[in-house]
């Protein structure tokens, strides 16, 4: 049980203690399991084995994730920044809204990454686009549900008070509005982020340039050189928790002592 | 159909119209070699191999395919949707039963929540990718009896795997909500865990799964569809994607069907979650829109 | 034998620690059957806590606590007592009379039953006719008379309330008041009723206990006398603004010693 008078470090040991001793657990587990029944690496490949080749191949893998990440990151940045401009237009023209906003919503029913097939044909074989594009359209969906709604569920009281005020729309944009939406961006990102990462991954599977992590992972993996696979694997579990990790991050720095609202739609 | 459910339909039909419309104005102006905007070379190319016209993709529906027994291409498309639905659904209906029982778990066992949430988290950046090998190689050692494991039941647990989570946590934040002084209500007819989770925390927990379920959907399938496409699964919708966009060079029209097919299982998978939503929350308070 | 029997009764809260809170000590109190007894104090008096000790939500640090002859942990699993929060905290999923028969089903009574003794409890509070409605299709006044209908379903010969009008307004609150002395009056219920409201707590009380703050503690146990039979004539009584003015002054006292905020002279 805390209580009010622990420190912030005896906090954060209570908070990663857990989850650090179940990753342990299952680790060990893990190892022992492969080593103990001599299991093949094309069966499950032991974590040290993973670590071995991670380390040996550091430099390829980096390679690829940079490759994989960047895509994800374009993507990501474009889309924000298309899903943040739609939902002020959309916020803007009501009429617009109607059309976009159910679009919205079942584009984000859908596969996005199936459009890579589309936009693959629609650019030079060697072209990065077609996957950015899909990354884009992705987190553009995610975006832009989260920030309209943000910019629309405004507290009644809050809207009372700014008309008595007798501000024009766009005060209350400024004022009311945008600092409503702000936590819903985040909340938008933090799921955004790592459906970047993943999104590229995928969209490196029909074709086209084979030097990002989700083509060396099929590669290796068609080589039967499963070990080396999982140490790609690896790399991209880092890349996308380091992508959440920025997300977060970068919440945290954006809004000093804010907490990002739980996304109910 | 209520006027405010059919004015939806006909928006969500004009928007479809306008993207139509879109395309084509963009086919009439646009280089047909593709070309920069800015410096980057982010126009796509505007000819017919490239973008086809809107007529041609559901011209190319029509078409027979000799090497599937002289089947049209719509009933290809139809049989597929159909194969990859019920691994959806069977993914899906995994899925929410191992988040819910994820998701009581770490209700009751304050502490396995804190350990183990984070390592979800962590677990859903794994790209799937990987674990479909896996998840083959291991059902192949699989033999009990005369069940043996079947590349399509890879497709299911995969599927499985990526929509467990947001329901495990949809479930694990609905079971914590009610009030302190419902809990204390309970707590005052002196009733025991049980109990409480079946008459106060399970029907508390619903609306926070709604949502949850949506999300559950269709990460179902985007897993079957990456699983298909990675495991080998043939009769479903990945490996048709797969197949067409092969013969893009040849045939660039039919990609967009397959494409069609994609899209179409991803709106019925919507649509029965969104059917389930109306029938469970009938007889709960509407949320109003703000 | 009397109801409810508290001796010495103690609780504190976080003992050792910084944040220690004396909520309640040296708590006496005896109230006999058919007893309506509120407790009326300034915020931090212990009046909440104090209930839920009788209620077996909370364990005394020390001290007992007897409900009818019983520790009250039995008390609790015999289920001797209906309780009644300021949230009506009915369940959103179950119409009005589902959420009647919700502590019958917890004690296992067959369907039919059940049905029977929430239809006669709605009887009771008037509610009769909304027997299938759902809950938020009611005013905030017929909430509560369906959460209290519901913590008299087992018949309990013991009711604890917690400032169960405090969310309404006056008019119902008047209203909501004298058809509680209805049906209590009727049912011979032992009633300890936790209110903010001065006239509130003299209109339905036989005996206000008033209590003060820091340490938690009784201060003072004043008899009504206004009888049995209240009315809304009552009301008008001379002897009713006097009995007020009596309370008042109690806590004045109390006030004064503390400057305290939080007592409503409504």
């Amino acid at each position: 049980m805390s209580t009010a008078t622990d420190s912030r470090g005896e906090r954060l040991v209570r908070a990663a203690a857990p989850p650090v001793v179940a990753l342990v657990l299952f680790l060990s587990l893990w190892e022992a399991v492969v080593k103990g029944f001599g299991l093949k690496p094309y069966f499950l490949t032991a974590p040290s084995t993973i670590w071995g080749e991670f380390t040996k191949n550091f430099g390829r893998i980096w390679a690829a994730c940079r490759v994989s990440g960047t895509n994800a990151l374009i993507g990501l940045l474009c889309g924000t920044v298309l899903g943040i401009a739609v939902a002020f237009v959309v916020r803007r023209f009501r009429k617009l809204d109607e059309i976009i906003t159910p679009l919205a919503i079942s584009l984000n029913a859908i596969p996005i990454f199936v459009l890579v097939t589309v936009f693959s044909n629609m650019f030079a074989t060697t072209s990065d686009v077609p996957r950015r594009l899909t990354v884009t359209l992705g987190v553009f969906f995610v975006v832009l549900v989260n920030v309209a709604k943000g910019l629309t569920q405004v507290s009644a009281t809050h809207l009372e008070l700014m008309r008595s005020y007798a501000a024009s729309e766009t005060e209350i944009m400024r004022k009311v509005r945008i600092p409503n939406a702000v936590p819903y961006l985040f909340t938008a990102l933090k799921v955004a982020a790592p459906l970047a990462v993943i999104t590229a991954f995928v969209s490196e599977y029909f074709g086209g340039n084979q030097n990002g992590l989700g083509s060396k992972i099929t590669g290796s993996l068609s080589s039967s050189k499963n070990a080396v696979a999982w140490a790609y694997v690896f790399g991209a579990c880092l890349l996308g928790l380091a992508f959440y990790l920025i997300s977060i991050v970068v919440e945290t720095v954006a809004t000093p002592g804010g907490v990002s609202k739980r996304d109910r739609s | 159909m209520t006027r405010a459910r059919l004015r939806r339909v006909v928006m969500f039909v004009a928007a479809l119209v306008a993207v139509a419309c879109l395309w084509e104005f963009y086919k009439i102006i646009g280089p047909d070699q593709g070309g920069k905007a800015f410096g980057w070379t982010v126009l796509p190319r505007a000819g017919d191999r490239s973008m086809p016209h809107v007529w041609e993709m559901f011209a190319r529906l029509g078409d027979v395919e000799a090497s599937q027994g002289g089947r049209h291409i719509w009933q290809i498309i139809l049989s597929a949707i159909w194969y990859s639905l019920r691994l959806v659904l069977a993914g899906f209906a995994l899925g929410v039963i191992v988040g819910m029982g994820l998701g009581v778990v770490m209700s009751r066992l304050k502490l396995v929540e804190r350990g183990l949430m984070p390592l979800l988290v962590a677990s859903q950046t794994v790209p799937l990718i990987a674990l479909a090998p896996l998840v083959v190689a291991w059902g192949g050692k699989l033999h009990i009896g005369s069940f043996t494991w079947e590349k399509w039941m890879s497709a299911v647990v995969l599927g499985a795997f990526l929509s467990f989570f947001p329901v495990a946590i949809g479930t694990l934040k609905g079971l914590n909500s009610p009030s302190a002084e419902a809990l204390e209500l309970m707590q005052s007819y002196a009733a025991t865990w049980r109990q409480t989770l079946f008459k106060l925390r399970f029907p508390a927990a619903v609306p926070f799964l709604i949502p949850a379920l949506k999300l559950a959907g269709s990460a179902s399938v985007f897993g079957v569809l990456v699983s298909e496409i990675s495991t080998g699964v043939s009769g479903g919708v990945g490996r048709l994607i797969i197949k067409f966009a092969n013969e893009a060079s040849s045939k660039p029209a039919r990609v967009f069907t397959s494409v069609f097919g994609a899209v179409i299982l991803g709106l019925l998978m919507a649509g029965l979650v969104a059917a389930a939503e109306s029938r469970i929350m009938r007889n709960r308070p509407k949320e109003i829109p703000a | 034998m009397t109801t409810l029997s508290i001796r010495s009764l103690k609780k504190v809260f976080n003992p050792g620690k910084a944040n220690q809170v004396d909520a309640l000590v040296d708590v006496d109190l005896t109230v006999e059957p058919g007893d309506f007894v509120s407790l009326i104090g300034p915020s931090g008096c212990g009046k909440s806590t104090l209930l839920r000790l009788l209620a077996d939500l909370i364990q005394p640090t020390s001290g007992t606590v007897m409900m009818n002859g019983k520790s009250a942990h039995q008390a609790r699993i015999d289920q001797d007592y209906g309780m009644a929060f300021q949230q009506a905290g009915l369940f959103d999923w179950r119409s009005v009379a589902e959420n009647i028969e919700l502590p019958l089903e917890l004690k296992g009574w067959d369907k039919a039953k059940r049905r029977d003794r929430a239809h006669e409890m709605l009887e009771l509070v008037k509610l009769r006719e909304f027997a299938d409605h759902r809950p938020w299709e009611l005013s905030g006044g017929m909430q509560q008379r369906v959460a209290i209908a519901r913590a008299l379903a087992s018949h309990p010969q013991v009711l604890l309330m917690d400032e169960p009008f405090g969310a309404l307004d006056e008019m119902t609150r008047e209203h909501m008041q004298a058809e509680l002395l209805r049906i209590c009056r009727a049912a011979q219920t032992t009633v300890v009723f936790v209110t903010h409201s001065i006239p509130e707590a003299v209109y339905l009380s036989s005996r206000v206990v008033v209590m003060s703050p820091r340490p938690g503690r009784i201060t003072q146990i004043i008899d009504v006398g206004l009888g049995d039979a209240r009315t809304d004539e009552t009301r008008d009584d001379a002897a009713f603004y006097t009995k007020i003015t009596e309370v008042r002054e109690a806590l004045r006292g109390i006030e004064s010693t503390l400057a305290a905020r939080g007592v409503d002279n409504r």
